[in-house]
């Protein structure tokens, strides 16, 4: 690793030693070092995979000391955290990419949930309410310290859980991926009060894939890739960009990070008119305001929106009603009208769904490759009554070898795959039931870079092929890069469409967030950064 | 030891409930003094737990796909008292009475189904209320009382398979029902034999499943010849048929129908089966109705083998069958467990209970017995589990026949490597 230890830089708070940890059969991490000096934001990238979380459980004490080789100094000390109240005793909190929150509590009772103020072991709520309101200010807040944390979006949760934090007098935060899970706004919002924490003296450190953040808000960089640290980038002195922190990551450099791809686009396959939908719950709410839109064949159609704009419920109402109550609208294909009312007419006339949540909605963690693979067509392997599988086993080998996916066999559990062959065996199952229009919401989460590449070329061959594809995306540089014609929608409203020639982050941004709805294309403006 | 894995498939310890079941018979065997491996007490074992493995057949299916179903006691009583009036007062055939009782347990699982499939509320209450409602029903069509079967319906609860011929004091049915079993298992060897070999995995040198076949046929013609030997017009009981019987439907239908894949699959992510075309009411509408079939089937049986349904038939029921299901690797949060398992759970609650008997043990000693039991079996597994490994059972069912590769807990490697760079698009950032 290349550090830069010179005379003027700050004191270092944190160094991890040669750290290797082993699990049967596998090092996870093979001498990683780690130098974090105080007061700054240090960001730690690598793919999935590569070890940046088992090194931070190394730190935080969820695998405790002995379990793992090399040493820790924190303040100057070799630390032996046996636990992650040790460390966090020593002021080292971290907070997990899944928010440890309890819903049905309120904001209040989760900041100080296992750390209640208590007077002769009784809670006092009074002092834990002064507390809060002075917490809730300092992370930005505005929310009564009673409210329940499940009626707050995950934005303001994630706020909930900065301010968890600092009521441990935290000196030493680290957070896993906490824009994962953020629209825009919100994410800006955390980078802020991470850098307002900076001002504070606070030190922390922060993995992430959204690279363009750690750009913004990182003071040094260190890169981890298959267990082995590679090597700690400072932003300014080394004058890092996003595609350097990329060639780190990957260990060569990516000149695209997207396929070359040459649409052929015919005719309309996929028309819908005026869809209107309102929300599962709330009575009179619309979730889909009189939608209209088209796919053609062989085109990818992007679909631009803030979270919660109401893209994924117009995927799901269309894809077999299988969200919200359908009140108006026509879809039509191959210009005839056609009716479904539910999943299987759905995947019955051409239509696939690759959910934006993998796990919960996308996978049987319980299943293995094969199952999976083979689950939304089952009839199609199955003779008379029997599942033949032989069958499936063929069939899914063939996608596991034509998608590369990266796993010993196809007997393989699909818990045990990462979040990118996980999306691949998704893909699979969908592209078995030979569908003429996918539906990808939010493809490429969670996934690394390298795998993103792989199913960009996966979307691009399924349109060469002359199926339509809607992908989904909160990732602009994404939809930019691959649609050949992008929607906006904004509160539940189809606000615009823009060609590729003529959309930009700056104009789909407008589209995606204004009452600009008359759907001209904006000026065109450059996309190179 | 290295032999003994390679014929069980991976570790020992995933079969260890079948070890279990055979060192519990070998050990009673040995302490009763040889009292539990003979003709009539076997006979009685099957006779006296038939219904409850009955039970446990559908309660497997219930609780992989996420429920569970406390009524099977009650509807198994109200279901016997129906049909032993409907035989007794209006002079209905045996035959009619089964058909009605089946129709019967039908109807009565649609009920339940509907509640739990299509209102969605928790299968727990529903058959909570369904347990008291058709215990009140059976005191209510029953008055209470004990109403007596005819004679020919007592058959299929205590009756035995037909003395054909004379073979040397053989009986020629179980002789030839058990020769059957032998040759379907070898055929059904040799052909997942075979299909392994077409899918690529690499197949056991070849006597790892003669041994395998040595010792099941051993098993197999052993009870065989203990069913055969028993008193003259004894033999194969007919509940133990039934049973065989729908272990065999039910084992197809979880491994190899679309209907079981898709139990399977509501019980492992709801949401994810129905994004995937899979109608979870349906589902589970269908695994609700089948359990009170069964429980029906389980009730007549029940009461043809006690000559007599009376108002406290299948008490408890529901509780050995949810024991059985556990022990035999089900896992509560559903879309786990096997229907041979279940049935080897109970096998093993079965000799528990028949060779406490055996030795005298008082029925409170037998209670405490059981109920350890059923939270080791269960404790075994859950910490297998959690040190990464499958389940006892599910390895048990499944390491018989894959191979499966050597696994960890890391990640599969990552995709990196095989990035193929391109030319520059048009389109960077």
């Amino acid at each position: 690793m290349t550090s830069h230890t010179t005379q003027t830089d700050p004191p270092v708070i944190l160094e991890m030693r040669s750290i290797t940890k082993e699990f049967p059969g596998v090092k996870a991490l093979s001498e990683v070092s780690l130098l974090v000096k105080a007061g700054e934001i240090h960001a730690i990238c690598g793919e999935n995979g590569a070890g940046k979380s088992t090194l931070m459980k190394v730190l935080s004490g969820v695998y405790p000391y002995g379990t793992y080789d090399g040493d820790i100094i924190y303040q100057n000390e070799v630390q032996q955290f046996k636990d992650i109240r040790a460390s966090e005793a020593a002021g080292i909190v971290i907070i997990h990419q899944e928010l440890a929150l309890i819903p049905e509590l309120s904001i209040m009772e989760n900041i100080f949930l296992g750390n209640e103020p208590t007077k002769r072991g009784v809670i006092n709520w009074g002092e834990a309410r002064l507390r809060s309101t002075e917490l809730l200010a300092r992370v930005g807040l505005r929310e009564d310290p009673d409210t329940p944390i499940k009626e707050i979006g995950v934005g303001k949760q994630q706020l909930v859980e900065i301010a968890k934090a600092l009521n441990k007098s935290v000196k030493l935060l680290i957070l896993d991926e906490p824009t994962a899970a953020l629209n825009e706004s919100d994410s800006q919002h955390l980078l802020d009060l991470m850098l307002g924490l900076k001002g504070k003296g606070i030190t922390s450190i922060i993995i992430s894939h959204k690279l363009n953040e750690i750009e913004q808000i990182a003071d040094e960089i260190t890169i981890i890739r298959d267990g082995k640290s590679v090597e700690t980038l400072n932003i300014v002195k080394d004058g890092v960009d996003e595609d350097r922190i990329i060639k780190g990551m990957v260990g060569r450099s990516l000149e695209s990070r997207f396929p070359e791809h040459v649409p052929e686009i015919g005719d309309v396959l996929f028309e819908v008119r005026n869809w209107t939908v309102g929300h599962p719950q709330v009575a009179d709410r619309l979730v889909c305001k009189n939608s209209n839109f088209t796919v053609r064949r062989g085109e990818i159609v992007g679909f631009a929106g803030l979270m919660g704009a109401g893209r994924t419920e117009l995927a799901r109402s269309l894809f077999g009603r299988s969200y919200g109550n359908f009140i108006s609208g026509q879809v039509f294909k191959n210009g005839k009208e056609i009716h479904i009312r539910n999943v299987p007419q759905a995947i019955k006339a051409g239509l696939a769904y690759v959910t934006e949540d993998r796990k919960s909605l996308g996978l049987n963690l319980l299943d293995d490759i094969k199952t999976t693979t083979v689950s939304a067509n089952l009839k199609a392997i199955t003779k008379g009554l029997v599942v033949d599988k032989r069958k499936e086993f063929t069939v899914a080998e063939g996608y596991r070898k034509s998608l590369r996916t990266k796993a010993p066999t196809v007997n393989e559990g699909v818990a045990k795959l990462s979040g990118g062959n996980q999306q691949k065996v998704v893909l699979a199952k969908w592209m078995f039931t030979d569908p003429d229009l996918l539906i990808l919401d939010e493809p490429t989460r969670g996934i690394d870079v390298g795998a993103k590449y792989e199913i960009y070329g996966i979307i691009q061959q399924l349109a060469q092929q002359g199926k339509g594809v809607i992908v989904i995306s909160s990732e602009l540089p994404e939809l930019l890069g691959l649609s050949d014609r992008i929607y906006t929608i904004f509160e539940g409203a189809i606000t615009g469409v823009l060609d590729k020639e003529h959309a930009s982050q700056e104009s789909l941004m407008r589209l995606m967030t204004s009452a600009n709805r008359n759907g001209t294309p904006a000026a065109p403006t450059a996309q190179t950064a | 030891m290295n032999a003994l894995k390679r014929i069980f498939g991976g570790d020992t310890r995933q079969f260890g409930m079948i070890i279990a079941l055979v060192a519990l018979v070998l050990f009673f065997q040995l302490f009763t003094g040889g009292k539990v491996l003979t003709p009539t007490n076997m006979i009685n074992l099957f006779n006296g737990n038939s219904y409850i493995l009955v039970l446990a057949i559908g309660m497997v299916l219930v609780i992989i796909a996420g429920h569970i179903d406390l009524s099977v006691g009650s509807v198994a009583a109200a279901v016997g008292i129906v049909v032993a009036i409907a035989m007794r007062d209006w002079g209905i055939p045996w035959y009619l009475g089964i058909v009605l009782g089946l129709v019967l347990g039908a109807v009565i699982g649609a009920w339940q189904g509907f509640w739990v499939a299509y209102v969605g509320i928790p299968a727990f209450i529903v058959t909570l209320a369904g347990m008291l409602l058709f215990r009140g029903a059976n005191q209510f069509v029953g008055k209470s009382l004990t109403v007596p079967v005819p004679e020919e319906f007592r058959a299929m609860g205590a009756g035995f398979l037909p003395e054909i011929g004379d073979f040397a004091r053989y009986n020629a049915p179980t002789v030839i029902l058990g020769f059957l079993l032998i040759a379907f298992v070898v055929f059904s060897e040799f052909r997942n034999r075979r299909i392994e070999a077409r899918t690529g995995a690499t197949p056991d040198p070849i006597w790892v499943p003669i041994t395998r076949l040595v010792l099941l046929a051993g098993a197999v013609l052993y009870v065989t010849w203990l069913f055969s030997t028993g008193r003259y017009g004894t033999s194969f009981p007919v509940s133990g048929l039934i049973l065989v019987g729908l272990v065999a439907i039910y084992v197809f239908i979880t491994t190899k129908t679309v209907l079981g894949r898709h139990v399977y699959a509501v019980g492992g992510n709801r949401h994810a089966a129905e994004l995937s075309g899979v109608q979870s009411k349906k589902v589970n509408f269908l695994v609700m109705m089948n359990m009170s079939i069964l429980a029906a089937l389980a009730g007549m049986m029940f009461v043809a083998r006690s000559t007599s349904s009376g108002p406290a038939d299948g008490v408890g029921w529901e509780l050995d069958a949810i024991a059985a299901v556990f022990i035999g690797g089900a896992a509560v949060s559903g879309g786990v467990g096997t229907v041979i398992g279940s049935i080897v759970g109970g096998l093993v609650m079965a000799v528990l209970n028949n060779g406490l008997q055996l030795l005298s043990v008082g029925a409170d000693m037998q209670s405490i017995i059981k109920g350890l039991v059923l939270l080791i079996a269960v404790a075994i597994d859950v910490y297998n589990k959690s040190q990464g490994r499958r389940s006892l059972i599910g390895m048990m069912m499944n390491g018989l026949r894959t191979n499966q590769p050597p696994t960890t807990d890391k990640e599969i490697s990552k995709t990196s490597e095989i990035i193929t760079p391109a030319e520059p698009a048009e389109t960077s950032k």
